[in-house]
């Protein structure tokens, strides 16, 4: 079966044209809503009978609102940054006339893409469960319920080699497994759709716009584990998420996909959702167990892993949006058919949202064993602007950098841990030369600091010494000596902090002091930046041969540091200035010097 | 304007989760989405109807990032610092919004017209870096705008 077929939108063969807008959170922070409306009004003005809807994320997210108009028997058209007036002209030109306007169509590079998680996202309306039935949503439930039994549909999972989303990329089907053998009359599964990593919104644009997938994921796997109640646990940040998998719940209610004897079986499985409150460490699955049961995060000791005790001390299963909502497909196609796709350790596709410095920032789904050099450059069309790249960062605040000369490795679980990061949340930040490794492990860690639980010393008192030092030496009073001690005291957060978040918070730190020592040290010996990121080695001067006494420094100044008037000139008084830069930023002729 | 706390707003919410296992933290949400913050004498309710201590409850409060105990100014300025909004500059419009308003993180204007958050991840790194005033997103911002976004909401306000 040709691979390509279920990343492929189906030919429009309706009869009625059709007008689709990404109206994720991300479009709809672009102006989704105003275009959406626009479109409606012109329609009726036209006296058109056109089909108008809103979907999912189309996936190139810098050039939201997205746009596709998909005429009967013509190839469909994506429209990129569409304002309220392209959206009348749309409607004017190519829905009346049949004209598609050249200059606004947004071209986006699917060539290396496998789509398979975001297979209906940006295609179907989210809130329509017969559009997710007519894309065969609900076949692999059917067919699991009806013509498997649980142990069948385990072992169909273990021929398709699917691994869970953490760093571990522990087997799915082994989990499932696990959990089906533990002893009990009750037993739990979880999503966890807490996306804590701040830079990662995949498990956001998948809920938003295919919800019906995860949520079919979700009852195979209560079948299979034995499981008679889910529960889906969203970060309280995605409301628009949060809205469109109770929607789907509620719809899945309704056509018997969810209640008392799903299809006619036996199976009965119930899904509530529970939220988030803000804590990155609820992302750890027995902290998310403790949030479920209405207490703090904190996480608890393993073993007993949750398969034999989670939830209320009974069986409990917890899959990532993205493992689950690879389920369908893999029931759908089968188990080899998935196993085809990807490396030979690492099966099936990765979904990435590529940020930072690059181009067409959005998200990208491609096999595993794709390399990040491809998906940096071919697909997201490289760095912003005239400057080189210098790392990529992935795994978030777990994860590491790897630096420019590695971004030809196949991007699989193996290769990601030898590099010193992990495959994790799928992030996948794009730094180029003005960014500082001092100030990226800082910022990390400063993260991981802040939401460090507190239940044990390394992670706690540990993290916190590190980030002293790091901040001291981004404001030039560190010593050599300090490299040894932050690579000690990584070890040892690294072997005996209590959970993942402690164990893997000096990732980033560890990876950049791999990768970038030198830089480290030019901060400490030559009291030098390069980067101009870290303002505790900046010095702003006024260069008086390109000053045109304008005054703007001065008034601009918070703190009164620039002193002088326009018939004598101005400079800056070290002591007073705090290294803000908007003398910098309002000077129109160059005339103040950072460095 | 200082929303009234009533006993008959904080009862319905119990009603709802009264029986439920674990439904603490959702009865929080639903009271933190109806007063913008945590009032005390909601927490008391809940402590009495749920059986939880009130220590019980304060503590996961105060644990979770996103439940507050004051309530907060009239419009709620969140600057996000995620990784994306990081790289992009978010920094230096958190330090241009504390200047402008005199504030500093977390803090609400001595006129209690702008709460100043920093927030984790709004998820749209797409269009880094991100603010949001009252939930509204204004996304690839530059300093130099947050001026004039400002003074459209002291603008409002004098209506």
């Amino acid at each position: 079966m040709n691979k390509q077929v279920i990343a492929e939108k189906p030919a429009n063969n309706k009869v009625k044209s059709m007008v689709s807008i990404g109206a994720s959170s991300c479009g709809i922070a672009a102006g989704a809503e105003e275009v959406y409306k626009t479109f409606a009004d012109e329609i009726k003005k036209a006296g058109l009978d056109v089909e108008l809807k809103k979907c999912g994320c189309l996936g190139m997210c810098s050039a939201e609102p997205l746009v596709e108009v998909a005429i009967p028997g013509k190839p469909s058209v994506i429209y990129g940054k569409v304002t309220k007036e392209i959206a009348a002209r749309i409607t004017a030109d190519h829905l009346v006339k049949g004209l598609v306007l050249k200059e606004n169509v947004f071209e986006i590079n699917k060539g290396k893409q496998l789509k398979i998680v975001l297979r209906n996202c940006g295609v179907i309306d989210p809130e329509s469960i017969d559009e997710y039935i007519s894309r065969e949503g609900y076949d692999a439930l059917n067919k699991a319920i009806t013509q498997m039994t649980p142990e069948a549909a385990i072992e169909e999972l273990k021929k398709s080699g699917l691994r869970g989303r953490g760093g571990a990329g522990f087997p799915t089907w082994m989990k499932w497994s696990l959990t089906r053998a533990s002893k009990g009359e009750i037993k739990y599964i979880i999503c966890n759709g807490d996306e804590g990593d701040p830079g990662a919104y995949m498990d956001r644009s998948v809920l938003e716009g295919d919800p019906h997938s995860v949520l079919e994921g979700l009852i195979i796997g209560g079948f299979c584990a034995g499981a008679s109640q889910g529960f889906f646990y969203i970060r309280a940040e995605y409301p628009l998420a949060i809205d469109r998998i109770q929607k789907a719940i509620d719809q899945a209610y309704a056509r018997g996909f969810l209640g008392k004897n799903i299809l006619g079986s036996k199976f009965s499985f119930d899904v509530e959702i529970r939220l988030g409150a803000g804590a990155f460490v609820c992302g750890e699955e027995t902290s998310l167990i403790a949030s479920i049961e209405g207490e703090s995060g904190r996480p608890r000791q393993r073993p007993p892993y949750p398969s034999e005790r989670g939830l209320w001390g009974k069986p409990t299963m917890i899959n990532n949006v993205e493992t689950l909502a690879n389920i369908p497909v893999i029931f759908l196609r089968g188990g080899d058919w998935f196993a085809e796709i990807g490396t030979e350790k690492s099966k099936g596709t990765k979904v990435f949202a590529v940020t930072g410095k690059v181009k067409d920032s959005g998200l990208v789904e491609v096999p595993m064993g794709t390399t990040i050099r491809e998906i940096v450059f071919d697909i997201c069309g490289g760095i912003a602007g005239k400057k080189k790249i210098k790392a990529v960062q992935t795994g978030g605040p777990s994860g590491g950098v790897i630096p420019e000369n590695h971004l030809d490795t196949p991007v699989d679980y193996d290769n990601l841990q030898k590099l010193g990061s992990i495959m994790g949340s799928g992030g996948m930040i794009v730094m180029d030369e003005t960014d500082c490794m001092v100030d990226i492990s800082k910022f990390y860690l400063g993260f991981c600091v802040d939401e460090s639980c507190g239940k044990c010393a390394p992670c706690k008192i540990g993290g916190y010494q590190m980030l002293k030092i790091l901040e001291k030496i981004s404001e030039g009073k560190g010593q050599l000596s300090d490299l040894e001690l932050l690579k000690n005291l990584c070890q040892t957060m690294q072997k005996t902090s209590f959970c993942g978040l402690g164990q893997t918070a000096s990732n980033p730190v560890l990876s950049t002091l791999r990768y970038f020592e030198s830089e480290y040290k030019e901060h400490i010996e030559e009291k030098k930046c390069r980067s101009h990121k870290c303002s505790g080695l900046l010095n702003y001067r006024i260069v008086e041969e390109k000053c045109k006494l304008c005054g703007l420094c001065q008034k601009n100044c918070p703190t009164e540091a620039v002193e002088g008037s326009r018939d004598k000139g101005y400079k800056i008084i070290k002591s007073k200035c705090i290294k803000c830069g908007r003398c910098y930023d309002v000077c129109r002729f160059d005339a103040v010097h950072k460095g | 304007m200082k929303k009234e706390v009533s006993t008959g707003n904080i009862e319905k919410i119990i009603e709802k989760w009264k029986g439920k296992k674990g439904s603490l933290i959702m009865a929080l949400h639903e009271l933190q989405h109806l007063y913008g913050y945590i009032p005390q004498k909601g927490a008391e309710k809940m402590s009495t109807a749920l059986r939880i201590p009130l220590s019980q409850i304060y503590e996961v409060i105060t644990f979770y990032n996103l439940f507050k105990l004051k309530e907060p100014g009239k419009n709620t300025i969140a600057v996000c610092m995620g990784t994306a909004c990081y790289l992009k500059g978010a920094p230096e419009l958190l330090n241009e919004l504390k200047v402008l308003l005199k504030v500093e993180e977390g803090g609400t204007t001595k006129d209690g017209l702008f709460n100043l958050d920093v927030v984790r991840c709004l998820g749209c790194c797409g269009l880094a870096p991100v603010m949001t005033i009252n939930g509204e997103i204004f996304g690839k911002l530059k300093k130099g705008e947050i001026k004039d976004i400002l003074a459209k909401y002291k603008k409002k306000e004098q209506k």
